[in-house]
């Protein structure tokens, strides 16, 4: 039976980061889940407020889990509180703001107050990530839908903060996260480690300050080649700009540095399962895999939006 | 229990130097405690426990004929006993002693306003003088001790009280869980300060264990059970099949030699290979074979499986057929010593122990350090080792804040020892502090800064190695001159701290010791009694109490076994008559009692129930399963509490009131630590001690409010430290059952807590009983008919149908 | 020359205000200095994350709050799961930016930033910047 999901796309994920919308959904579907997009979702709040007296900034993500106790009401979807994040970013300001509330009931009262014209939250919704929803289905069942062998691939796993950090919303262990790598493994590819799989791209530091973000690319990056990987995976839209798109930068400072690919996990995924190369958006990606992965007969010749 | 008609009471007030006259009135504490019937003498005084104080005390008991005394002063837990010696000397019982705690509880932490603090000072006094009024003239039991000792662990700490004990002649059970004894100890390349090789030190001791005819040495031995008391401990032994027989075996090697299994060393710490029959170590005692069950063809497969060692065994020692056997002894005394474990680095991911080859733990160096002495490489060091202190201390991310107290200095031994092997070692130590405390310390960490060794004052946070070298490389901050630095290491130490070991944990649910904050044991007092547990009979030894260095861990040991000496040889020991007791004419006979006992004390006799005073631990779980109210107890009766209760509560005007029902192991002494800390929290409390909170029936709970009370707390070691091994599940049932009753009649739930605590949880305390003082404001007084109708037909909606 | 930090009485209310702001007790900090290491940004900044908190505790305002540091820090909580003391120094440099930020006073604009590199942007961290570094 399809398992029928609430999901949360976020802003990125309809602009920027269409690819990695376009390939989950389809994945999603071959493992018959249905990602139901939140009617009227608005702005995750991006970055969780982290004073102490700003209660205000949890509106927006509080707002967005009302719509999923409407979504059960209206038998959008039935008896069911998972919240399905794709982006990290989302995933993480989202669950934050949720526990914060969940743990205290005074915050949960006066964000209700304020927010009279909704219904009140009930502090039932849990926000969750792909990545999760995967693991606890068992990787098992990704594997039987794997049509293509991509083992001549060599994939880092890059996890970054935010699903990880803070540690009450880690959806892994926050010092040795395997939940990317079992992934990959379940489809058939080749890891490695790299040593700063959890370092920080340097987030938003990318508006203010490219060149330092740049930086944090290259040690990210080297990381991954030193270890032997070819491409490298991710579940966020800003750690996908940060490594991709600023290898330009590292190009302009070290003209000897080599580019390298990367990826969304769920690309990966759809490589694996044979789905249409349409959905797996590789033209929006700023390193353009396709020549490693033709070089690797895992596409054919030249495809059809060149 | 019959109360004499008219008694005679002194009541004296204590200044404590100013420490309560600062803050108290004590001169109206006395006027006011005057007014009360029976009281003839009320005074104050400047110290209370001063010689002139004592002999005052003594000498109106003498004079004036007093029945009863009580003394406004500090805690029982400080002068208690001085002041019952006393009693005794004036020729009356000890237990006629009664302490208005007016200091810790009243003085110290209601500093801030004198006016509460007197008026909580003289409603304590009251408390204890209604209290006093039904104290019974009762004697100190008496039991009778022998001279058998078990002492549990035979690290250095065991094998040095063992051999005390031993050679003052009393009989000695030594019990150790592995294969040799030993320790930790055995595997030390050196010892600091002094440098002198762990080895040399400690064989000879082990050997002296070994042969002592009045040491009994039980190796490969677990304890099942233990249970009975001082001076009739019934312990339960499993020992475990070496399949080897200790008389027939002469070491002779053979069977190594052919055995096919090679299996990693846990003594070298996965350095090295052994084989699957093998010695425990090189000086090992006793000095026998063993098979390790797990890894041997012959134990998994059955049948005729290999079995070349016991073709090859010319003393026909070997036995496949060795089961568990169990034997049973009786000890007087027993002594703790089960030690440590040091921390699992791969608690700790992120410095890659058990993955990046170059990284290696405190206890694998000292192993490695050893064997290059032999002249055997058990890993290559390099030229560039780093040393990375506080890995598994220290912090809260694990759990574990407080140091361990010997990774400082061995970890600058270890750099001194390899050091001097090879000069032409580049050797850094990267710290958070140096800890150098003890005789010798900060001196052989100075030889340290002489020799070279390079100490950085700044936490690595990860360890990552670069694939082209294999080599670890270091980060971290120079915090002292506020820079980053980085190098690459050959090989990189984790001084891992050290932990309490699943051992202590077995032993610690067996004997129902209270643990610490940080999981080892706790002692019973931590400046005076700190080789005592709350068990009397029971010492401790070692790193099973606290992270401690060897000449720290022999000192204790050597004190544990001098005080159960003291102990032994008195032949006699006197203990409180803390039992509960039945009223026979009361008792009709149900029996609903027998199975609430935890220790199996109470039996039937001529169809009425009788409690074995001697078994009995005085937890007072029993009380309130009896639908007659025809149990009672010692030193905390019935009576008792409820006067207390309603001496508590007489006086609150318009204020509301806080009882708090506080058992005497851990949340009494943990409010008069809030008191010594003078941190401040609502004197609208008042504190009613308990011997365990399983003590407290619902009657007495549902009678305090009835009475007055608008809040009540009920506080109690968390469940896993409670000395008394039912006593939170019983409070949590009597809790349960008063919340459904409150429920019925209309009373707001949140009135009434049952909360754990540790002595630590001085913040917790404080916040909840100003939590509870602010919800008995905002919820307003209970209203009258509410409170009596809490005490209607309490026996049918305590005990319903039970009782028909 | 040395410098001397002047201990005064809003040193000390500095201090307050950051611990009550940030909802950490910064004097519990023991300077150990891991939060530095495990810092992804601590190359690009002036004053080291525990050089933020021992000045935070002296109550070295002007420094800290015109110190690049506190810009840089890119909330990526690295610091918090390392820190032994498990003190969250994201929430302090917040608190920091906060005290700038509510006189007023923006870190970037967003006008200043050429319209191809805005295209090219994701919109995460757009908004995210703006919400670090603007009031
Ligand atoms: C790497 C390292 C280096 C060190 N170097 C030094 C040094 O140079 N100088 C110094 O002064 N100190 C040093 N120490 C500290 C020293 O090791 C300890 O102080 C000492 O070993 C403590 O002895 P113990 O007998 O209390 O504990 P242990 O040595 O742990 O002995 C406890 C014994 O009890 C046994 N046991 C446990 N549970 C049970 C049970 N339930 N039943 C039966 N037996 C049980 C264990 O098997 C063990 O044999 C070092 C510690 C470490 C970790
Ligand atoms: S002894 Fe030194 S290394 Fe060990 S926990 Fe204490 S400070 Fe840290
Ligand atoms: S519960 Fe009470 S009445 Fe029943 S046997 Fe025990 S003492 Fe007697
Ligand atoms: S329950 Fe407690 S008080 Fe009652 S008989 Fe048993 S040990 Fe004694
Ligand atoms: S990690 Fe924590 S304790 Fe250490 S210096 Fe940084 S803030 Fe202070």
């Amino acid at each position: 039976m399809t398992m029928k999901l609430p999901y949360y796309p976020g802003c990125t994920l309809k602009t920027k980061a269409k690819n990695f919308e376009s390939s989950a959904l389809e994945v999603a579907k071959s493992l018959d889940i249905e990602l139901i997009e939140l009617p009227r979702w608005n702005c995750c709040g991006v970055v969780s407020s982290i004073v102490s007296d700003n209660l205000i900034e949890h509106l927006a993500p509080i707002r967005n889990l009302i719509r999923v106790q409407e979504m059960n009401e209206h038998g959008l979807v039935e008896n069911e509180n998972r919240l399905v994040a794709l982006c990290s970013m989302c995933f993480n300001v989202l669950k934050r703001s949720n526990l914060r509330v969940k743990e205290n009931p005074d915050d949960m009262q006066t964000i209700n107050d304020f927010m009279y014209k909704e219904e009140d939250y009930e502090g039932k919704v849990e926000v969750i990530h792909l990545l999760e929803i995967l693991r606890d289905m068992g990787f098992d069942k990704v594997k039987e839908k794997v049509k293509k062998d991509i083992s001549s691939l060599t994939i880092a796993p890059y996890y970054g903060c935010m699903l990880l950090r803070p540690k009450s919303i880690a959806i892994d262990n926050t010092e040795d996260p395997k939940i990317e790598k079992d992934l990959m493994m379940a489809l058939g590819a080749r890891t490695v480690e790299n040593p700063f799989r959890k370092m920080c791209c340097g987030g938003h530091q990318t508006v203010q300050d490219k060149y330092a973000v740049a930086r944090n690319t290259h040690t990210i990056i080297n990381g991954a080649r030193k270890a032997g990987a070819d491409m490298m995976i991710t579940s966020c839209p800003l750690c996908a700009f940060n490594l991709d798109n600023r290898q330009k930068l590292v190009k302009e400072a070290h003209p000897e540095f080599e580019h390298m690919p990367v990826l969304y996990f769920t690309q990966v995924m759809a490589l694996a399962f044979g789905i249409d190369e349409k959905y797996m958006g590789f033209e929006d990606n700023y390193i353009d895999p396709r020549p490693l992965l033709r070089e690797k007969g895992l596409l054919k010749a030249v495809s059809h939006k060149e | 229990m019959v109360e004499k008609k008219s008694q005679k009471i002194g009541v004296y007030v204590c200044h404590c130097g100013g420490n309560i006259s600062e803050v108290i009135d004590v001169k109206k504490v006395a006027a006011e405690a005057k007014k009360i019937s029976d009281v003839i003498i009320s005074v104050d005084f400047p110290h209370m426990c001063s010689e002139l104080g004592q002999q005052m005390v003594i000498n109106d008991a003498k004079e004036k004929g007093l029945d009863k005394v009580v003394i406004a002063a500090c805690s029982p837990q400080f002068q208690g006993p001085t002041f019952a010696k006393d009693l005794e000397k004036a020729g009356l019982s000890p237990y006629v002693l009664e302490m208005a705690n007016i200091r810790e509880q009243a003085a110290w932490p209601h500093y801030d306003n004198h006016e509460k603090a007197t008026e909580k000072a003289i409603d304590l006094t009251k408390m204890a003088i209604e209290k006093a009024r039904k104290d019974d003239p009762l004697e100190k039991g008496e039991l009778k001790i022998g001279n058998r000792v078990l002492v549990v662990g035979a690290g250095i700490a065991g094998i040095q009280s063992a051999l005390d004990l031993a050679d003052a002649g009393f009989k000695v059970t030594l019990v150790e869980k592995d294969p040799s004894i030993g320790g930790k100890m055995a595997q030390l390349s050196r010892t600091f300060p002094t440098e002198d090789c762990a080895t040399c030190i400690l064989s000879p001791k082990m050997a002296a264990a070994g042969d002592h005819p009045n040491i009994d040495l039980k190796t490969y031995a677990e304890l099942q059970d233990i249970s009975g008391f001082l001076g009739n401990f019934s312990v339960k032994i499993k020992h475990k099949p070496k399949y080897v027989y200790e008389e027939k075996c002469v070491s002779c090697g053979l069977c190594e030699e052919k055995c096919p299994v090679n299996i990693t060393s846990t003594f070298d710490e996965g350095l090295s290979k052994t084989k699957s029959i093998h010695l425990p170590f090189d000086y090992a005692v006793p000095y026998k074979y063993y098979i390790e069950a797990d890894s041997c063809l012959r134990l998994i497969h059955g049948g005729d499986t290999c079995g070349l060692c016991q073709k090859v065994c010319p003393k026909d020692a070997i036995d496949f057929n060795m089961v568990d056997t169990y034997e049973e002894i009786k000890v007087d005394t027993i002594i703790v010593a089960t030690g440590f474990d040091i921390f699992d680095a791969k608690e700790k991911p992120e410095y890659g122990f058990g993955k990046l080859k170059g990284v290696i733990n405190g206890m694998q160096m000292e192993r490695i350090i050893v064997k290059i002495a032999e002249g055997v490489i058990l890993k290559e060091l390099g030229k560039k080792i780093a040393f990375i202190q506080c890995i598994g201390s220290r912090d809260k991310q694990i759990g574990r804040p407080y140091c361990s107290r010997v990774c400082c200095m061995y970890a600058i031994k270890q750099a001194n020892l390899i050091k001097k092997m090879d000069p032409t070692r580049d050797v850094y130590i990267f710290y958070i502090d140096i800890r150098a405390f003890g005789k010798g310390y900060e001196e052989y960490y100075n030889t340290a800064q002489e020799n070279g060794v390079k100490f950085i004052r700044g936490k690595v946070s990860e360890l990552i190695e670069d694939p082209d070298t294999g080599k670890v490389i270091v980060k971290a901050e120079d915090t002292l001159n506020r820079q980053m630095i980085e190098g690459e290491f050959d090989t990189v130490s984790l001084s891992v701290g050290v932990g309490p070991n699943e051992g202590t944990q077995s032993i610690v649910e067996m004997l129902k010791l209270a643990k610490s904050a940080d999981g080892f044991i706790q002692e019973a007092h931590p400046k005076f009694k700190p080789v005592d547990t709350l068990i009397p009979g029971v010492f401790l030894a070692g790193m099973a109490q606290g992270p401690k260095d060897i000449p720290d861990t022999v000192s204790q040991a050597s004190g544990a076994a001098a005080r159960a000496i003291a102990l032994m040889n008195q032949g006699k020991y006197y203990y409180d008559p803390l039992f509960a007791f039945i009223e026979k004419d009361k008792c009709n006979g149900c029996e609903l009692c027998i199975p609430s006992c935890p220790y199996d004390a109470i039996s039937m006799r001529d169809g009425k129930a009788e409690v074995n005073h001697v078994i009995c631990k005085g937890c007072g779980v029993c009380i309130s399963y009896c639908p007659e109210n025809a149990i009672d107890m010692n030193l905390y009766s019935n009576e008792q509490l409820l006067v207390e209760v309603k001496n508590a509560v007489a006086d609150k005007g318009d204020e509301p009131r806080i009882l708090i029902f506080a058992d005497d192991m851990t949340s009494y002494r943990m409010i008069d630590s809030v008191g010594t800390a003078k941190m401040s929290y609502t004197a609208n409390s008042r504190v009613i001690r308990t011997p365990a909170s399983g003590r407290v029936t619902p009657e007495l709970i549902l009678r305090a409010f009835y009475y007055g009370a608008d809040a009540i707390l009920i506080a109690e070691p968390e469940e896993i430290s409670s000395p008394y091994k039912t006593s939170f599940k019983e409070m949590m049932k009597n809790y349960n059952k008063t919340l459904s009753i409150m429920k019925e009649v209309g009373i707001e739930e949140e009135r009434l807590l049952a909360l754990p605590f540790v002595t630590v949880m001085l913040v917790k305390f404080v916040n909840t009983v100003n939590g509870l003082n602010n919800l008995a404001n905002k919820l307003g007084p209970i209203p009258k008919d509410k409170r009596e109708k809490l005490v209607e037909n309490l026996k049918e909606r305590l005990f319903g149908v039970r009782n028909e | 020359m040395s410098k001397i930090v002047k201990i005064t009485k809003e040193a000390a209310e500095f201090l307050n205000k950051i611990e009550e702001l940030s909802g950490e007790k910064i004097t519990s900090c023991i300077q150990c200095g891991i939060c530095s290491s495990s810092c992804p940004m601590v190359n690009e900044m002036d004053l080291m994350p525990s050089q933020i908190m021992s000045m935070t505790i002296l109550g070295q305002k002007e420094e800290i709050l015109e110190s690049k540091s506190i810009w840089i820090c890119a909330s990526c909580f690295n610091c918090k799961v390392r820190c032994p003391r498990e003190l969250d120094l994201a929430k302090v440099a917040e608190a920091l930016r906060q005290v700038v930020l509510r006189t007023a006073t923006d870190k970037i604009n967003i006008n200043d930033i050429p319209e191809d590199e805005i295209m090219e942007l994701p919109q995460i961290a757009i908004v995210a910047a703006c919400r670090r570094l603007t009031n």
